[in-house]
């Protein structure tokens, strides 16, 4: 090459490495935040990272634009490895105009999600951006919607991670909605559709924007994120985890480890009191039975009345759904369901076995809740659960009355295997609820009625709060010991590690969305 | 378990259980029975004009407001005949969500 061009090259490529000069980039690290391209090199595997579209420049020709250059046009993408896995990533970069979406922006996001999806490999989106750019008007908006119109082509396809690590407001908030795992960081994250300033002078309403839209709020009142991190580096420690878990792909299963012994701190047996009404943290459960009792939680800040993760049975990665009964006594609501039900529609588009751990009371009664919707809420985990095709294995711990009972991959949604320990008890309602609907006559007559109740409630319990009424019918495939969960866990998994199942076909379902 | 924070109850379908609550759970807000006659406002905005004074006779669907709100000017309406009782609101005044504007005193229907 002659040194001309060399020393073209050079100088052409350390001006668009610059991003956006010095100064934005000291004011990015004022702010507590790395830079896009530091962050990138962060979370990929060491040199793994291949930039495109370095050159790509801005054609805005209005309010003398013409005259700006915005190296990148502000977000850089590109494809590296993570623990070996190929993944395509696009990270915005604050420094250049905030980063700002204009038109070529967009068109490098969509060009590397493009690629993603003809490759088959997971697209992570690193996003902090003061949202559109307006000198480019409409073009921007259009930017948006092919980034939106893309999320859902490859919803289902390739796994989607979204990262927030500064602004992400307005229309933009909806790629990271539309994807499969959106990770926040405190203090760094903001995510709303209306800001502060607006929310104030139109509607009088007060509220800092961490109140409204901060990384706290999200993991745990809206339930948009999935993964609340304290700082970047725990962020990205915990997408290299998740990526460990999950597939490259649609057509591929997760990758297997080398199989390890659960290192539980209780012992099964004592973690789950004998008495209904008593509350244990599930999770518990979970790590004794696991490999290296190693359970990855996501959404474990939101609606944590249901526990859902990653977790992995003799090498292999399972998606795990369970009751939480030290949270609102492990009840099935509108926030839980939701947040069920995306879990299992991930886990099945992904071919990651379903284990669910049944200890549920029934669904949360109250005026709210009904207001709120409930029903059509409740109903996605029925839909998710029936749709799904991949193994489906059933473990009911205590209760399950009702349609909660119904809703947690039961036999009669198409579980696989159910089993059952001892101590469970499967009926419409508890004991207390059924006495004294049936027996009600009785009870009320007698000359002591407390004392009538307690007979009858009991004879009820002795009689029908088991797992073998339901055994009895073939709804139960297994009583098990909780010794012995592990076992037969394994046993199912392995068991049905070729499943097909087919269904009649159809362009696609609708879910009560 | 090695959770510090006292247990709280709740009850499903007639049974007691210990557990602890959700933030959300914990805040959710009663629910009330609405007064027809108590006029609150249902979205944030700016008194225009107040049409009515306490004592009058108003029929139902007459104008007793106008709020504007989201760059639109609401008629805020008599939802029943009857008597004004109060009124708490004052022109040119913003208005936040679930503010008190009115009360009336609605006359109960001929059909009762």
């Amino acid at each position: 090459m002659s040194t001309n061009k060399q020393l073209e090259f050079v100088k052409r490529s350390r001006r668009a490495l610059r991003g956006g000069g010095e100064k934005a980039i000291e004011k990015q690290i004022a702010m507590g935040k790395l830079t896009a391209r530091d962050r990138i090199n962060a979370l990929l595997d060491v040199h793994s990272f291949h930039e495109y579209d370095l050159f790509v420049e801005h054609r805005c020709r209005d309010f003398d634009m013409d005259k700006k250059v915005l190296p990148g046009d502000g977000v850089i993408t590109g494809t590296g490895t993570i623990s070996g896995h190929p993944v395509a990533i696009y990270a915005q970069d604050f420094t250049v105009a905030g980063g700002s979406l204009g038109l070529m922006h967009a068109r490098k996001i969509t060009k590397i999600m493009d690629h993603a999806i003809k490759l088959g490999i997971p697209i992570i989106g690193i996003n902090d951006s003061g949202g559109a750019r307006i000198q480019e008007g409409v073009d921007s908006l259009a930017g948006y919607g092919e980034i939106f119109y893309r999320n859902t082509v490859a919803s289902g396809i390739v796994p989607q991670i979204s990262v927030i690590l500064g602004p992400c407001a307005g229309g933009a908030v909806y790629s990271p909605a539309l994807t499969d795992f959106v990770f926040v960081v405190d203090r760094i994250s903001k995510m709303f559709i209306t800001g502060p300033e607006v929310i104030r002078t139109v509607l009088g309403e007060e509220i800092t924007m961490e109140d409204l839209g901060g990384a706290r709020v999200h993991s745990e009142i809206s339930g948009n994120a999935h993964f609340f991190a304290r700082n970047e580096l725990e962020c990205f420690h915990q997408i290299k985890k998740l990526m460990t878990f999950i597939p490259w792909n649609n057509t591929r299963r997760a990758e297997p480890v080398a199989p390890a012994l659960p290192k539980p701190r209780y012992v099964i047996e004592q973690v789950v009191p004998s008495e209904p009404t008593r509350p244990y943290d599930i999770r518990e459960v979970i790590r004794a039975v696991c490999d290296n009792s190693d359970f990855f939680e996501v959404q474990q800040h939101f609606a944590a009345n249901v526990v859902i993760g990653f977790a992995r049975l003799s090498g292999e990665t399972v998606g795990v759904i369970g009751n939480q009964p030290l949270v609102l006594a492990g009840v099935l609501d509108v926030d839980s369901s939701d947040k069920a039900a995306r879990f299992i529609r991930f886990c099945d588009a992904f071919n990651i076995p379903l284990v669910t751990l049944v200890d549920i009371p029934g669904y949360l009664p109250g005026v709210d809740q009904e207001h709120s919707g409930v029903i059509r809420h409740g109903a996605k985990i029925l839909y998710a659960y029936s749709e799904a095709t991949v193994p489906k294995i059933t473990l009911i711990l205590r209760k399950a009355y009702g349609g909660g009972y119904i809703a947690m991959c039961s036999r009669h949604l198409s579980a696989d295997f159910v089993f059952a320990w001892p101590t469970a008890e499967i009926a419409v309602m508890g004991p207390e609820g059924a006495a004294n609907i049936i027996f009600r006559d009785e009870i009320t007559s007698s000359p002591d009625p407390a004392a009538t109740r307690r007979k009858i409630v009991a004879e009820y319990t002795e009689k029908f709060a088991n797992p073998y009424v339901a055994a009895a019918a073939g709804h139960v495939d297994a009583v098990v010991a909780p010794g012995e969960t592990r076992k037969f866990l394994i046993h199912a998994l392995q068991i049905s590690a070729s499943k097909t199942e087919r269904r009649p076909e159809k362009k696609h379902g609708i879910p009560p969305f | 378990m090695t959770d510090k924070e006292p247990m709280k109850v709740l009850e499903i379908g007639g049974v007691c259980y210990e557990t602890l609550y959700t933030t959300k759970f914990a805040n959710r807000r009663k629910y009330v029975q609405a007064d027809p006659g108590r006029l609150s406002c249902v979205i944030p905005g700016i008194i225009q004009k107040v049409l009515v004074s306490p004592g009058a006779k108003v029929v139902k669907g007459e104008p007793l407001l106008v709020l504007e709100a989201m760059k639109m000017q609401n008629d805020i309406c008599a939802p029943c005949d009857g008597r004004v009782k109060s009124v708490y609101a004052e022109a040119g005044k913003m208005v936040t969500k679930g503010e008190l504007l009115l009360d009336l005193e609605c006359t109960p229907s001929a059909c009762g």
